[in-house]
């Protein structure tokens, strides 16, 4: 499976990245999760059927959660004076699914549900350390920060085994997370040459894609397309 | 005559109730695995900041209750383990025994702190080892058990006739420890937390042997679509689960082997071979639920059940090698003539009742 790359790069807006993250193909059905439908505490908190959430396609086959970043350039990580990643736990299902933040920027997770829930970050890269903290219904608000980049460091709650959320770590200011729609825009980036990345937990093999661009004062605008797998 | 130990039965039953709690503590176990609940309580040893005894009940939801009743089912062990040791010294007038007794306390103390440094420490390579003294665990315990019984008491002292073969117990020994060394891969396996690294059987991934290079792992990953998010699986855990199921073939070929020499050499009524193939019915089970995890895409009670045969194999493999150390193995005639022996008449050796005390 090769990736394509739509060939659409034009200019935009000034300093700003935009484009549509676009899937192509059909992808799998999602699988209904029937764990949490049958959890007496967090199945109440559904009056729809509950499904994993590994594609989520909008309108034209916009794919949403897919991690857009940037590689070049000069600029260095502001997370610490950012504002905080809110991860909050509504439902018995972490929300946002996928998200990012810089390094040392705060995550802060909170629990909207009436149940206990624990969070647990499962990082990979070294310098970032694995956490595990219960949260009481209620209880005050749990924060979490990473020094070292990582693409998708996995939350999860060991109470709920469906519980899961993805959080990229980026070493950057310029980074985004595509929409339902599929939309992502970076804003202010200086002009110059980068490479972009856009990177989807499961399409396209769940590798980067990249694509060599150039930022001029007026910004630019990237399309990406992404392959759902071949059909089984 | 040598003189035997005392009978003691409610010692022998003890031991029993320690050995059945200590095997139903390792389902729990297994349970907590399958059900990827072993951080559902993050710290220890208090629960959820509660002493681990007065946890409320409303509080034992979700990967909770798993993991709470793995901790107070081990408590359980404890405290029965701790009170066999204590009469066994009491009551027991063999030293060895009486070691063993203290051994056991020791073994189950040290799992007791394993258990909890790898929940505060979040290491699952402690898991690993957890799992490994478990076993070890079990078969002390069953060991201590058998050692208590009227049946072994019963048992002659070891043969040293000439014509002893001792062939037939360094195959049992031999099956013994690869059984051990399966459940050391399995252990690891479960304590990668990547749910199933190759998900069809007998093939993997559709071939003989898989491919692991970059490029099918991604497409391995991609296709994993589950509720249950496990981490990526990596080439390693791919090998490891080709090695698990090239293991039990092993095993399960010398385990065939065994119990045909053991009803060869002793007989088909004597109780070694009627055990050894007993075993043999196990490791088929247990191959057989192998299978059945991986066609079941991990269910939680089937793993779980192959976590429990896997421990039932490996004591009644333990046990048979610890007794057929008391009984006397004829040797082949034909291996006799060969080095020009003496043969004995060939004898079903099976428990002697004794009125000695």
């Amino acid at each position: 499976m090769v990736p394509v790359l739509a060939a659409g790069l034009q200019v935009a807006s000034a300093g700003d990245i935009t484009g549509t993250i676009t899937l192509n193909g059909t992808p799998p059905p999602e699988q209904p999760n029937a764990q949490i439908a049958e959890n007496a505490d967090c199945g109440k908190m559904h009056t729809e059927p509950v499904t994993t959430h590994f594609y989520v396609v909008g309108a034209n086959k916009g794919l949403a959660d897919v991690v857009v970043t940037l590689k070049g350039g000069t600029a260095k990580s502001t997370g610490e004076s950012a504002p905080p990643l809110v991860l909050d736990q509504k439902g018995c299902e972490y929300i946002p699914y996928i998200a990012a933040v810089q390094t040392n920027q705060k995550i802060v997770a909170k629990n909207s549900d009436p149940v206990m829930h624990n969070v647990h970050p499962t990082p990979t890269a070294d310098g970032n350390k694995e956490q595990n903290k219960a949260q009481m219904p209620g209880g005050a608000d749990v924060s979490f920060s990473f020094p070292t980049a990582e693409k998708f460091l996995r939350f999860k709650c060991d109470v709920h085994g469906w519980m899961y959320a993805y959080v990229t770590v980026v070493d950057s200011p310029y980074f985004a997370v595509s929409g339902k729609d599929g939309s992502f825009k970076i804003a202010n980036v200086p002009p110059g040459k980068y490479t972009l990345e856009a990177q989807h937990r499961k399409a396209s093999g769940g590798k980067p894609v990249t694509k060599e661009i150039e930022v001029k004062d007026s910004g630019a605008v990237v399309d990406v397309t992404l392959d759902a797998p071949a059909p089984k | 005559m040598i003189p035997r130990p005392a009978d003691r039965p409610w010692l022998h039953r003890f031991a029993l109730l320690t050995a059945l709690a200590t095997f139903v503590l390792i389902g729990i176990g297994g349970l907590v695995t399958s059900k990827e609940a072993g951080m559902a309580v993050p710290d220890w040893p208090t629960s959820y900041g509660y002493n681990m005894f007065l946890l409320p009940i409303s509080k034992w939801v979700g990967g909770i209750f798993f993991e709470h009743v793995h901790r107070l089912a081990a408590s359980v062990v404890g405290m029965l383990t701790v009170a066999l040791a204590v009469m066994i010294w009491r009551t027991d007038d063999r030293r060895w025994m009486r070691w063993l007794g203290a051994a056991a306390v020791l073994g189950v103390v040290l799992q007791g702190v394993l258990g909890g440094l790898r929940v505060v420490l979040l290491k699952d390579q402690i898991g690993i080892f957890h799992a490994a003294l478990a076993q070890m665990f079990l078969v002390t315990v069953c060991a201590i058990a058998l050692f208590t019984s009227k049946f072994w008491r019963a048992l002659p002292a070891a043969g040293t006739a000439a014509s002893d073969d001792a062939g037939v117990r360094r195959i049992l020994l031999f099956c013994t420890v690869l059984i051990f060394g399966q459940l050391l891969l399995g252990a690891t396996m479960r304590h990668q937390h990547a749910g199933l690294a190759i998900p069809d059987f007998p093939l993997a991934y559709h071939k003989v042997w898989p491919p692991t290079d970059a490029a099918s792992l991604a497409t391995y990953n991609q296709n994993r679509l589950g509720v249950v998010e496990y981490k990526p699986i990596t080439a390693f855990q791919i090998v490891l689960q080709m090695i698990h199921r090239l293991m039990a073939l092993v095993i399960l070929t010398a385990v065939a082997f065994c119990a045909w020499s053991c009803r060869r050499r002793l007989g088909g009524r004597h109780f070694l071979a009627k055990l050894s193939l007993a075993w043999l019915g196990l490791i088929l089970t247990q191959a057989l639920l192998g299978a059945i995890t991986i066609w079941s895409n991990k269910a939680a009670d089937i793993a779980t059940a192959h976590v429990v045969v896997g421990a039932l194999s490996l004591v009644t493999g333990s046990l048979l090698t610890i007794l057929s150390a008391r009984v006397s193995i004829p040797v082949r005639a034909a291996a006799l003539a060969k080095t020009g022996a003496r043969s004995e008449p060939f004898v079903t050796v099976g428990p002697v009742v004794s009125s000695a005390k």
